[in-house]
């Protein structure tokens, strides 16, 4: 391995974290296996950060793997930029049968609309696709429109649209490859690197054409000598000298985002900063993969590497499953049958999603399907106080103090231990000799001042709106006192004639019909009857507003708690 | 495997009951069999009155009983008490901290106080005479003979004047007080001097160290508090040292610092829960443990340096919260 010089070891580290038994190696005896096409496919139209996409197919109609079934069409595309959302195609042919509402295994929504495909079997592509055979010759908006229009999203489990994630709104320098890969059991991406390392590289050369920039650190856990050896391989073959791998110490969450990039480059992201802000930009390895594909091959994002394993199957994999295959489909092929003394998780042990049942449909950011027996409940005893949590905490936090004073709601200490910083990666609730569920506590108290935040925003609002009423209203009786004052002096005048006087007079008349005349005009375009369409537009701005003002506020109070 | 919690509070008390063994021998060797009987005691009335308060309180009883909390209490009280002493004395200063000390505060993990230090500071308030009757360190007594005395206060018609003596931080305190060299108390009382610190209390003080570097090496404490603690009373004694005074070696393998900086101080629920915090906290009680030991009205200080930083824990915390990932 050291034969390679761009393979480097890492230049810092963060603190905290946990070494964590692997169980790695049962999923990585064999190859990427294709998944078989299931009868059915439940494609959700969220899978991604943003807003649901749109059907744009109806039930009954016939359609083609890779075709686009739901989007958000937008006019111009400046407006294209700035919709979060993804495009979403179908994974095989066949025919919509149904566009209804399904749960999902997600922290995005917890159901949406989905479009369920009855599969015919054919598996019969669409006929316009368009491969690329000179990419690094496009220019970087043709790029990134491939990459939009291929509904690419963040692999590594936001799910935050990659076209979005290529924009050049500050400068950078550098992009960051997460293969990191750290949470005990997945090993999807190790296997895809170790199978794929050429067209990872491939990958990555065009993102770093689209953003304009060089620069290339691929962090990946020391655990994985195979993926390691492969992209060192892939890069010596294309005598690439961007791009680095940098080896990092498999611990705990060594992939968090932010704990990645201290480790890889020595920064730390300040709170409530991007990786942006200080010209990173970070990309899972899938993602990159992803984008080699849909520019390389023309095909949209419709299948992922998804590893199956844990207890109680037959056998554990990794396996190229299409979007929308149920999560019990793929169970059953590695020989699992289910049973009430198990629980299936998507994603990892540390922080995956706890599912009720395997009738999920995978979606893009399902890395890894999961069974585990279930743990009998120990009952938590009170915080002792120790400090282990500390002590394992990549966020540098007091876990113990926090969970003290979400205890005893007192949310403005809370934010004070900042708990806004927590990444809910679990190494406390994971080394607590209390088995105290500390990051339920954190999550509840960011939803708790969240809606607090809300509450204050809308009530101000209230209170804005009111005072503004109760000022027209004054304003309005002030005005009206005053023509009448103005009419009476008029009348009384009236009795002594004199012409010079009544040609002022009906100047000033005229004047006062004019502005009474406009004032009615612009009073009036408020009160004119507004068709569905336009009341329905002046909410969407009014919720606009509300948010913008929301986010505001929410930065504010933060700013305001870093400083005092 | 990944089924079995890896850390528990059980463990933990578990992994500090086993770090007391080897001191607890070396006590045994110097002290005889009272130190066992003690305990005994101890423990016994410390799982009584849980179960008792547990039950009053509506609180399931066993997990609370298992997590060895109350137990470990109780030892390091009977710890802290001299080899001899009647059965209602140990039963009186672990009541109190069960009692008093621990549940009237809400139980395990809501105590201000270090409960048994507040049962040590009782006994020594109230009871004077029976916590200052200490054992020549020779083991002369037989397990009757203290058997006898833990349950009537009486050795069989010998005179226990002639058994027991002042400890040896008493006698050079009251000594030095008298203007007396370290050299001339030496030569007066030679049976309380070992090699380099009191006898007996130099191989009891080595053992618990021994246990203390196992529960370091276990992540059972952390090594803030051992370490601050006797960089504090080094530092305290080497500023003080003088031909009235002992030496540094002779603070640090005294009295209970040991057990103090590795059992007592390094209780997680009373002391400083921050990294600096806890370096503060230890800090402070090895120089209030100093101050008291030679200028204060009671031999050893230790007891009472730990309330005093107890109480100042929740300040000392507030001031030094570690920065978060990323705050400048």
């Amino acid at each position: 391995m050291s034969s390679y010089n761009f393979i480097q070891k890492a230049v810092s580290h963060f603190n905290g974290g946990l070494k964590l038994a692997g169980h790695k190696e049962q999923s990585m005896q064999s190859g990427i296996e294709a998944a078989l096409i299931p009868e059915e496919l439940i494609v959700p139209l969220q899978q991604h950060i943003g807003k649901a996409a749109k059907p744009i197919v109806n039930v009954g109609d016939k359609v083609l793997k890779g075709q686009c079934i739901a989007k958000i069409e937008t006019d111009s595309n400046s407006e294209e930029i700035s919709v979060v959302t993804a495009n979403i195609h179908a994974p095989s042919s066949g025919e919509i049968i149904a566009i209804e509402m399904h749960p999902l295994p997600s922290a995005i929504t917890q159901s949406t609309k989905c479009i369920v495909i009855k599969t015919d079997g054919q598996d019969l592509w669409v006929d316009n696709l368009s491969p690329v055979s000179n990419p690094l010759e496009l220019n970087k908006e043709e790029l990134k429109n491939i990459i939009h229009k291929a509904g690419i999203v963040g692999l590594g489990g936001a799910g935050f649209p990659t076209h979005l994630k290529l924009v050049q709104e500050k400068p950078l320098d550098t992009l960051i490859i997460n293969a990191a890969e750290c949470e005990p059991y997945i090993t999807c991406d190790a296997i895809l690197i170790k199978e794929q390392a050429a067209k990872i590289i491939q990958g990555i050369q065009f993102i770093l054409h689209a953003l304009n920039i060089q620069k290339c650190l691929i962090g990946i856990e020391d655990n994985k000598p195979e993926a390691i050896n492969a992209l060192a391989s892939a890069l010596q073959n294309k005598a690439v000298d961007n791009i680095q791998i940098i080896q990092v110490p498999t611990r705990y969450p060594a992939g968090g985002e932010k704990q990645l990039i201290k480790t890889l480059t020595g920064k730390e992201i300040a709170i409530h900063s991007i990786p942006r802000d200080i010209g990173l930009v970070c990309h899972n390895v899938a993602t990159a993969y992803a984008v080699a594909v849909a520019i390389l091959e023309g095909k949209p994002l419709i299948e992922r590497v998804v590893t199956v394993t844990g207890d109680n199957l037959k056998r554990s994999t990794n396996m190229q499953v299409l979007v929308g295959t149920s999560m019990s489909t793929i169970l059953n092929a590695c020989g699992y049958k289910e049973s009430t003394t198990d629980e299936i998780i998507m994603g990892g042990p540390m922080m995956g999603f706890h599912l009720d049942s395997s009738d999920y449909p995978v979606i893009k950011t399902t890395n890894c399907v999961l069974v585990k027996n279930k743990k009998s409940k120990v009952e938590p005893l009170p915080c002792i106080r120790c400090g282990e949590c500390a002590r394992v905490c990549p966020a540098n936090l007091l876990p113990q103090q926090l969970y003290w004073y979400v205890r005893a709601k007192d949310f403005d200490r809370v934010q004070d231990y900042q708990v806004f910083s927590c990444i809910e990666c679990g190494c406390c609730d994971y080394v607590c000799p209390s088995h105290i569920p500390l990051v339920q506590f954190y999550r509840h108290a960011k939803t708790e001042i969240w809606t607090k935040e809300d509450e204050k925003i809308k009530s101000d609002h209230a209170r804005q709106r009111h005072e503004n009423r109760q000022f027209r209203l004054e304003r309005k009786k002030k005005e009206d006192a005053e023509r009448k004052a103005k009419k009476k002096a008029l009348l009384q005048k009236k009795q002594g004639i004199d012409t010079s006087e009544q040609d002022s007079k009906k100047s000033a008349i005229e004047e006062a019909l004019n502005r009474v005349k406009a004032k009615q005009t612009t009073v009036a375009k408020n009160t004119t009857n507004l068709t569905e369409e336009q009341q329905r537009q002046i909410r969407e701005v009014d919720r606009r507003r509300e948010d913008k003002i929301r986010q505001e506020k929410v930065l504010n109070k933060k700013e305001d708690n870093d400083n005092g | 495997m990944d089924n079995i919690a890896p850390n528990s509070v059980t463990r933990m008390m578990l992994n500090v009951l086993y770090a007391l063994i080897p001191g607890i021998i070396a006590y045994v060797i110097f002290f005889g069999w009272g130190i066992v009987l003690n305990i005994f005691v101890a423990v016994v009335t410390a799982i009584v009155t849980e179960a008792f308060m547990l039950k009053l309180r509506n609180r399931p009883i066993k997990p609370f009983i298992m997590d060895g909390s109350a137990v470990v209490t109780a030892i390091l009280l009977a710890l802290a008490l001299p080899s001899l002493a009647p059965w209602w004395l140990t039963f009186i200063g672990v009541s109190f901290a069960i009692i008093i000390g621990k549940h009237l505060y809400g139980g395990l993990g809501y105590n201000p106080f270090n409960p048994a230090m507040i049962g040590y500071a009782l006994l020594l308030i109230s009871f004077p005479l029976e916590m200052t009757i200490w054992l020549q360190p020779d083991n002369s007594l037989s397990f009757a003979q203290n058997l006898n005395y833990v349950l009537h206060s009486n050795l069989n018609n010998i005179d226990i004047d002639t058994m027991t003596m002042a400890t040896t931080l008493d006698t050079v305190k009251t000594q030095s007080g008298l203007g007396q060299s370290i050299t001339q108390i030496q030569s007066n009382y030679p049976v309380i001097f070992g090699q380099f610190a009191g006898k007996g209390w130099e191989w009891i003080n080595l053992m618990f160290l021994l246990g203390g570097l196992w529960l370091l090496y276990r992540r059972v404490i952390s090594w803030q508090i051992p370490t601050a603690f006797l960089i504090s009373i080094a530092t305290m004694s080497l500023i003080f040292y003088s031909s009235t005074d002992t030496s540094p070696i002779y603070h640090l393998f005294g009295g209970a610092t040991m057990l103090c900086a590795f059992f007592i101080a390094t209780d997680p629920v009373t002391a400083s829960t921050t990294p600096n915090g806890r370096l503060i906290y230890a800090a402070g009680i090895g120089i209030f443990a100093y101050i008291i030991r030679m200028w204060g009205g009671y031999p050893d200080g230790i007891a009472f340096g730990v309330l005093l930083m107890n109480m100042a824990a929740p300040t000392i915390d507030y001031y030094t919260r570690p920065k978060a990932f990323g705050e400048s």
